[in-house]
């Protein structure tokens, strides 16, 4: 179970029965569109508050998720989620309307890895037969919360990143048809003493590949035992960094492909995203929507995904606090 | 399971190991930085435009009602605040401001724009608590330090002994 310091390596591997994904317009026009169970056409989703929209997407995320793993809602022993917003509030309403027992949780962007690998914990230990994980994130939330009013005309630096704006969940089950959950290893916090909100690819990318090391140490695995290593949204300004980290500590990173959520999610060169994709619905919707195909289809068999998230709040960088950052990694193999 | 032999394979990666200070060089040079130049001259562009429209709406003022360029200024300003907040509200002025930069947050339809995606934005939370509270939240900062600044020029004046 237990395999060196942080990671665990599931004996009876939980398998993930049902996901659901939602997005938003901006990821509708994406490269990996066809990949989602939903698209929304407008931000509001006909909600009046952006804060509602992003609760609505993370229900339907987990309704969907149900339906697909033949589930009702009282089976799920307990549902782990988190989400950006301040208390958790998105996953905590959304908790409330599935009336399952709920484990707030938050690691930032990390939340998708960090509640599914707690998932798997909680069923391969027997603590549940079925538990649920699932994550949002809404651009116009977001924005509101860290930055500036989503109409407030200031100049994002090509550096800064774009909150993905959509929700995803899934089921977790002792047995069942489809991708296993093999193992996972819990990150801790970097803080390389980077302070620019508006880079936090570069803050978070020592997190990644400190993870990614200690996944690799204690398993005994090289980087080529995965057909993909892939980070969650360190785009291309903190995603190129940890590769570069990577070969510097000895990592032979190119025996495996090595890309990122934020990465995949838009088409960086034609969308106004800046770097890429963030928040904790980027690595999300990209694991339990594209990969988990990709797994199934046989393109891919053993990915390791390795969330990042930046422990920040408006407070801790208005009073010039560095960034903390996290990463966890989970593999998952069909 | 693999075995953890010392020298090779995963057992041999090194732990991250750098200061932060050896780290922020590295990221620093991997970094994209900003494109000043061209920030600079779309901030000359846009912000020459928007000027040029409000000349062309204090000389409409000053034509049509027969004003002196003075007493034009004040109905050209609130004219200049309604586009700005028009765009504002169709979602076009944060479009127009991430190409702008400068351009469009120095002139008086920066601050319109401030307070007015800011009352937008937390309308949600009700008139007083949300609009009413938070429509400052950006351009408060440039009332307190103007007020400031002017109180500081006042006292240069009035040793200076210039009065209008």
């Amino acid at each position: 179970m237990l395999q060196g310091r942080r990671t665990w390596i599931f004996d009876k591997p939980p398998v993930i029965v049902g996901t659901g994904t939602v997005v938003g317009p901006d990821e509708g026009e994406g490269p990996l569109a066809g990949d989602f169970d939903l698209v929304h056409p407008d931000m509001t989703i006909q909600q009046p508050s952006w804060e509602k929209a992003e609760r609505l997407m993370l229900e339907q995320a987990s309704d969907i998720a149900l339906s697909k793993a033949a589930l009702s809602k009282d089976k799920i022993n307990f549902y782990v989620g988190g989400d950006l917003i301040n208390q958790i509030i998105s996953s905590t309403f959304a908790a409330r309307t599935l009336g399952a027992p709920y484990l707030g949780v938050f690691g930032a962007c990390s939340t998708s890895m960090e509640s599914l690998a707690l998932a798997a914990l909680l069923v391969s230990t027997g603590a549940a037969r079925y538990a649920m994980a699932g994550t949002s994130s809404h651009n116009c939330t977001a924005e509101k919360q860290f930055r500036y009013p989503t109409e407030y005309g200031s100049q994002k630096p090509p550096t800064a990143q774009y909150t993905v704006t959509g929700a995803g969940a899934a089921v977790v089950a002792t047995e069942g048809d489809g991708p296993r959950i093999t193992s996972a290893t819990v990150g801790r916090i970097m803080d390389l003493g980077l302070k620019d909100p508006f880079d936090m690819g570069s803050a978070m990318a020592p997190a990644a590949v400190d993870t990614i090391q200690a996944h690799l140490q204690e398993t005994g695995r090289d980087p080529g035992y995965y057909d993909m290593i892939v980070t969650g949204d360190l785009a291309s300004v903190g995603h190129p960094i940890a590769a570069d980290l990577l070969k510097r500590h000895g990592v032979p990173i190119a025996e495996t492909q090595f890309n990122d959520c934020g990465l995949l999610v838009y088409d960086i060169a034609k969308q106004k995203v800046q770097a890429g994709g963030s928040g904790c619905a980027c690595s999300a919707t990209v694991t339990y929507g594209h990969l988990l195909k990709r797994l199934a289809s046989g393109q891919l068999k053993r990915l390791l995904v390795v969330a990042t998230g930046a422990l920040l709040s408006p407070l801790s960088f208005q009073q010039g606090e560095s960034i903390p950052c996290i990463a966890h990694a989970v593999s998952i193999e069909s | 399971m693999a075995t953890k032999e010392a020298g090779r394979g995963p057992a041999s990666y090194k732990p991250l190991s750098m200061s932060p200070k050896e780290y922020q060089q590295f990221a620093k040079s991997r970094q994209p930085s900003r494109p000043v130049f061209a920030n600079c001259v779309r901030a000359f562009l846009v912000g020459g435009f928007i000027c040029f429209i409000g000349e062309g709406v204090q000389r409409f003022f000053m034509a049509a009602f027969d004003m002196t360029s003075r007493q034009a200024g004040n109905p050209t300003v609130a004219v200049m605040i309604l586009i700005s907040v028009i765009l504002t509200c169709l979602g076009v002025y944060d479009k127009i401001a991430q190409w702008a930069g400068a351009g469009t947050a120095v002139p008086v339809t920066g601050f319109a724009n401030s307070m007015c995606s800011a009352a937008i934005e937390h309308r949600s939370e009700g008139l007083v608590l949300g609009v009413g509270a938070n429509m400052f939240k950006l351009a408060g900062s440039v009332i307190v330090f103007g007020t400031v600044a002017a109180f500081f020029v006042g006292i240069v004046y009035w040793i200076l002994g210039v009065s209008h």
